[in-house]
């Protein structure tokens, strides 16, 4: 049996881009019958290089900040056509796309109610411009903006928010999933897709050229965010938490000390310390301790 | 030259993206394969194929070499050696 192609090969991302192998799920898994709006950012860039593309569905890339809004338009017409039945829209950005800069548009999507399904990559940093930091950069990350140095310690501040600010708009589906749990994030794609009403879900997608480590070592690096506790994968349907992902918590360090983002913070305890309370804060959250 | 631009669907396999290998390349033994189909889930290109086991293995002509099928095999069915 010839499986459908629907990520072509070719497309120019890094040597073990996290966001191709994350964009590459979702398509596959969502089937030919999509439409997908891309907000600008890494993603758009590497699949869509002129005159190539590596997308097997109708995908159309607008501005940087209006991907949610195009998917909008694009329900309202299928509707007004009558073909809207079986057909997914997906609006998808990376992180700067979804949390700073297509943020209105996202946030109109959600609540004037649209059957779209908003996908943001989390790569935690504009990596498409040269890694800059975003509003999901995570605290103690070094970014080209946010730089170490003797009085500094990399990013200040914490990450946006985005899966509680989605579900405040009280749409049906909230979600995040990672790299590290492939089949995790198919089965919530194909779930959100299932449902009527705008969805989110946020995927966690290392970058090696960002986050400073080799390329192999995307697929361990997302899996240990999962397992520290720093990325909790958990699942909300019309606003009740109904799955998270149960961990035997490890220590922050073993995720940290493998990219160049957190060099400066190894072997500085009292700032290991502030980002392993983060990782006991959401373990304590979500209650995402295995029982044993 | 302002207006939309279209695009043929999947064009760039055109672009042969398997040169940009440097140090090393993934060899799929095909011996103690499980299906797990881990490797095909988690290849940035998405250049690797297989249906039943020690039957995967990938399209030289486009991956990158960045060694992550290797990492997450369970079985270490998959080596990487040197770019010859």
């Amino acid at each position: 049996m010839q499986r459908k192609v629907l990520f072509a090969p070719g497309h120019t991302a890094c040597a073990g881009c996290g966001q191709a192998i994350a964009a590459r799920l979702v398509i596959e898994t969502a089937g030919s019958n999509t439409i997908v709006a891309n907000n600008t950012g890494c993603l758009e860039v590497f699949s869509s290089r002129y005159p190539e593309s590596s997308w097997g569905v109708p995908w159309i890339h607008s501005l940087f900040e209006n991907a949610a809004a195009v998917a909008s338009g694009i329900e309202l017409a299928l509707k007004y056509l009558g073909k809207k039945e079986n057909i997914n829209i997906i609006a998808q950005a990376g992180d700067g796309g979804t949390a700073d800069i297509g943020f209105q548009a996202l946030s109109g999507m959600f609540e004037r109610g649209h059957d779209c399904l908003a996908i943001c990559y989390d790569n935690e940093a504009y990596m498409n411009t040269g890694v800059q930091r975003s509003g999901l950069t995570p605290f103690g990350s070094e970014t080209t903006t946010t730089p170490a140095g003797r009085f500094s310690f990399g990013n200040p501040t914490y990450k946006k928010p985005i899966p509680e600010i989605a579900l405040a708009h009280g749409i049906v589906y909230v979600a995040t999933a990672s790299i590290g749990f492939p089949q995790d994030l198919q089965r919530k794609v194909k779930k959100a897709l299932s449902l009527k009403g705008p969805k989110y879900i946020q995927i966690h997608v290392p970058c090696p050229l960002g986050w400073r480590h080799e390329p192999s070592l995307t697929y361990r690096i997302a899996k240990l965010a999962v397992e520290t506790g720093l990325y909790p994968l958990f699942e909300y349907e019309n606003g009740t938490l109904t799955s998270v992902r149960k961990i035997t918590p490890k220590p922050v360090e073993e995720y940290l000390k493998l990219q160049g983002r957190f060099k400066h913070i190894i072997g500085n305890l009292e700032e290991i310390k502030k980002i392993q309370l983060i990782a006991d804060n959401n373990i304590k959250r979500y209650n995402l301790l295995a029982e044993s | 030259m302002f207006g939309p631009i279209f695009i043929k669907p999947l064009t760039s396999r055109n672009n042969k993206t398997g040169s940009w290998r440097i140090t090393q390349r993934p060899k799929f033994l095909q011996k103690n394969c499980i299906a797990c189909k881990m490797c095909f889930l988690i290849c940035p290109e998405g250049c690797i194929e297989g249906e039943e086991k020690n039957t995967y293995h990938c399209d030289y002509d486009y991956c990158k070499g960045c060694g992550n099928c290797a990492e997450v095999c369970p079985k270490q069915d998959i080596v990487m050696v040197k770019e010859s």
